[in-house]
């Protein structure tokens, strides 16, 4: 009842054409990047502008049902998941890049703007848009407010709240506000602070005003390969050691570079073990100092190559930055753990990673950001060889490991719903009782983006992975709408 | 839809930017991840073929942007190509909606009644009145239909290929030309340009008689059965003899390559549609293979040359037009924005679907013009009409070969209309 008032109010103010109610249609948005985990919405709205987005959630929280904000649905922890009688509220008509101010050095943008296209509009200026998740190109702003998102140059320049001045949200209740503001100090609490990588669950992003770097005098890129992951892993430790700062340093592994080689011809060489690709910019005397310094570090490695130029350094990235998509090619199946260890540990973590993959009988393919130790295992299986359930206590173990070691669940993907049965592993239940509070604040009716994060007993009792129809699916009983 | 080529698609959303009704709507169901999920559900028996699936699915332009972009290498052109003749099958069309497939399918491939059509569109033009208050009421697809018409003369619209043409000098290569049927009727100039540009370079130029449409339209709409008895009519105009067949239509040309895989299950054509596949070429693909022998005169123009879906997507030719036009001495050429977008014209979608065809048509011209081109040149005559009918500024739009044409014969760039 509640759900057919609330759907006639949203056509009446959003129009016919920004409320999805088809049961075909609603499927296409029932995952986002996580395909394991589906589940149909009752309505999708598509608004065009921040008024549209207050109306919707206050519409919502007005009629008591919940809802989720989803950008380019590009997650991996399954953050933008629907809940089954609730609303998702997409963001991507909401795509202008409001401003670019190249004197104060940020632009102002609408949440469904594109990562990569911030930089396209600031490049005009000589300024871009430091984090830079794999996929930038597809990924919005907003999503990457939501998961705190990083990506291969946050080594040096750190993760998207370093990088965020302020957002304008809508409040779980429909209140439009601002978080932060211009002056780069804000006294009081830090809520913004508090809602940048809140998955979801604070708020509705309406716009961010993000900080804009200049765009490095000199880069230079070099790839090393090396006849073991672990060699690969000292040598990581050996360059942050020498007190470099890289601006990014990636790892992968001979899978990995398989992979890529086949889908975007990176040109890696695709017999050795590993290979890690280092990146310094900035002022060009410096460069080449460090570059000389790294060079020299990286003694164990079996090749050193040299982006000779642009084009060679771009073949380089778009290599790593296609490389989850791209082990597609080598299994029909797998899942994208993301952890993080400690960088010194890193030799260790592989080592380990490598016994419990032969131990499993599955082939788990790495390629993570090095530099920050945030790893991401891939595990391959084959769903239709009955490797699912082998898979999964493989990635989980994975995951576990590096909490054993000193490190963390997630390191940018979220926990999301995927991990949230995982936090007590990492956090006492005081710690947990203490984020609802904080959760709590914002959102008391818990209506906004709800069983992410914070394990439920429903979803920790479900079993996760791909898409299995119920038996009763199957035999035609049953189906799902 | 086979499972095994839905599989392959990993939910990633690489493609999403790359897809025109994914930028202009932002609905995910309107994006290639969308559609293949769409299909994946009905080919799992959980939607029905009609609805939202027959919506989603006829709103693909079949650009095929997504396939270059996609990292875990989806064939999506398989897809869409199996996934539209479920729908011809499958759900029937309203009787509007049969009625104007009807129309548009009986008269685009078929020169002859094509050129009937266009006479009394020229008539028409030339009345020079346009009824403006009427035509603003008319549905948008007669809308479409009337406005796509170029500016051409009625003697154009019977401009004859010869049936052969001699090379200047010592043949290099004996090739036959597809003359197209919208291509022939409309863009004759296009056609004889191609003709004097490889005779200047040395080919041997036939047109063979009793050719007609390639199949491509009915191929990109799912009329599969259509399509094939197009591609074994144009396999047997053509004969044999030839070292290259050459064509100036992307789409066409996309098609043509794709005769091995259409007839693969015709035991009487199979392998001769396949040695024919294996012979096609785009005329800028011919052209960037053959070193000039022609001297070429400066043609002083900024040149924007858009990518024509099927011959970058599809065909992956993006490098030999630039390498041909960038041959041509005082052509500078620009880059444009939003390039990998396509122009909305895809085929006759800018015929059945028009409202999005024209968002498209509007969003490219005008990214064309920002560069400030004195020239646009394109190599697919579906493009130089959707982009000649939503370019207001009056800067002449062409295929390449007329700029090689204009500089091997030391003309001035050719002219808008």
């Amino acid at each position: 009842m509640a759900l057919t008032d609330l759907r006639d109010k949203l056509v009446a103010d959003l129009g016919r054409d920004g409320v999805i109610d088809d049961p075909a249609h609603l499927r296409t948005y029932e995952c986002d990047a996580l395909t394991g985990y589906r589940v149909v919405p009752a309505l999708v709205v598509l608004p065009r502008d921040a008024g549209e987005v207050a109306t919707a959630v206050r519409a919502c929280a007005e009629h008591g049902v919940p809802f989720v904000a989803r950008g380019a649905g590009t997650g991996l922890s399954g953050g933008a998941l629907p809940t089954a009688d609730g609303v998702v509220i997409s963001l991507q008509r909401l795509r202008r890049i409001i401003e670019v101010d190249p004197v104060n050095r940020r632009a102002v943008v609408q949440p469904g703007v594109t990562n990569l296209d911030i930089s396209k509009a600031a490049a005009a200026y000589g300024l871009y848009y430091a984090p830079d998740p794999s996929s930038q190109q597809v990924c919005t702003i907003g999503g990457n407010v939501a998961e705190n998102s990083g990506g291969a140059h946050c080594l040096k320049y750190g993760f998207t709240a370093n990088h965020v001045l302020a957002v304008d949200v809508v409040l779980p209740d429909g209140t439009p506000t601002r978080l932060g503001g211009d002056a780069p100090h804000q006294a009081g609490f830090d809520l913004l602070g508090a809602f940048v990588g809140s998955e979801g669950t604070l708020g509705v992003v309406t716009a961010v005003v993000v900080r804009l770097l200049h765009t490095p005098a000199t880069v230079r890129t070099l790839a090393a390969d090396f006849d073991s992951t672990e060699t690969a892993g000292a040598a990581v430790t050996a360059v942050i050691a020498a007190g470099i700062v890289p601006a990014a340093i990636e790892m992968m592994d001979n899978l990995a570079i398989q992979a890529v080689n086949e889908a975007v011809d990176a040109g890696f060489d695709p017999d050795t073990a590993a290979v890690l690709i280092i990146e310094l910019d900035g002022p060009a005397d410096e460069v080449e100092e460090r570059f000389a310094e790294v060079t020299a570090v990286c003694t164990a490695a079996t090749r050193v190559t040299i982006a000779r130029d642009a084009e060679q350094r771009a073949r380089f990235w778009r290599g790593r930055k296609a490389a989850f998509a791209a082990v597609g090619r080598l299994s029909p199946n797998y899942f994208v753990q993301d952890g993080v260890v400690p960088r010194t540990r890193l030799g260790e973590a592989l080592a380990r990673i490598a016994a419990m993959a032969d131990e499993a009988g599955l082939r788990v393919a790495n390629v993570f950001h090095a530099g920050d130790g945030n790893l991401h295992p891939l595990v391959l299986y084959s769903e239709a060889a009955g490797e699912h359930e082998r898979a999964e206590a493989l990635s989980s173990a994975i995951a576990e490991l590096c909490v054993e070691l000193g490190g963390s669940l997630s390191g940018e993907h979220g926990i999301g719903t995927d991990k949230a049965c995982s936090m007590p592993r990492m956090f006492s239940t005081d710690d947990l009782e203490t984020m609802k509070r904080l959760r709590a604040a914002f959102d008391p009716a818990g209506l906004c983006n709800p069983g992410k994060i914070f394990p439920t007993p429903r979803l920790c009792g479900e079993r996760p992975g791909p898409y299995r129809p119920h038996p009763l699916e199957s035999a035609g009983v049953i189906e799902r709408l | 839809m086979k499972r095994e080529l839905l599989d392959v698609c990993v939910h990633c959303g690489f493609c999403l930017p790359t897809c025109p009704t994914y930028v202009t709507t932002g609905d995910e169901a309107e994006s290639p991840r969308g559609r293949i999920y769409l299909m994946s559900l009905a080919e799992r028996g959980e939607t029905p073929i009609g609805g939202a699936f027959t919506e989603h699915i006829d709103s693909c332009l079949g650009c095929l942007a997504c396939v270059p972009a996609c990292p875990s290498g989806v064939q999506y052109n398989l897809l869409i190509e199996a996934a539209r003749p479920r729908i011809e099958q499958e759900a029937p069309r309203s009787l509007g909606e049969r009625s104007f497939r009807r129309l548009v399918f009986g008269l685009f491939p078929y020169p002859r009644r094509l050129r009937v059509a266009a006479v009394f569109g020229v008539l028409y033009q030339r009345v020079g009145i346009r009824p403006t208050r009427l035509l603003s009421r008319l549905p948008a697809r007669v809308r479409a239909l009337e406005s796509l018409l170029p500016p051409v003369r009625v003697r154009d619209l019977f401009a004859r290929t010869p049936r052969a043409t001699p090379p200047a000098g010592s043949a290099r290569r004996r090739v036959a030309l597809l003359t197209g049927c919208a291509q022939r009727v409309f863009f004759g100039k296009v056609n004889a340009a191609t003709v004097r540009v490889l005779a200047a370079e040395g080919c041997e130029v036939v047109a063979p008689r009793g050719q007609g449409c390639c199949g491509a339209l009915s191929l990109h709409s799912g009329r599969d059965d259509e399509a094939r008895r197009f591609a074994r009519r144009t396999i047997d105009a053509f004969g044999d003899g030839y070292d290259a067949i050459v064509v100036n239509v992307a789409g066409c040309g996309s098609t043509m390559k794709e005769y091995g895989e259409l007839l693969s299950d015709d035991p009487a054509y199979r392998e001769r549609a396949a040695a024919f596949a294996a012979k096609v070429r785009d005329v800028t693909e011919l052209l960037a293979e053959l070193p000039p022998i022609a001297p070429r005169h400066p043609v002083e123009a900024r040149v924007a040359y858009h990518d024509a879906c099927h011959l970058a997507n599809a065909q992956r030719i993006t490098a030999q037009p630039r390498q041909v036009l960038a041959a041509i001495p005082g052509v500078e050429l620009v880059d444009v924005p939003e390039a990998q977008i396509c122009c909305g014209s895809a085929g006759v979608y800018n015929l059945l679907q028009p409202e999005t065809a024209e968002e498209l048509g509007k969003r490219k011209a005008a990214n064309l013009t920002s560069v400030k081109p004195d020239v646009i040149a394109t190599a697919n005559a579906g493009c130089l009409l959707q982009i000649g009918r939503f370019t207001s500024d009056g800067t002449p739009i062409v295929h390449p070969v007329e700029l090689v044409d204009a500089s091997i014969r030391g003309a001035a760039a050719p002219k808008g209309g």
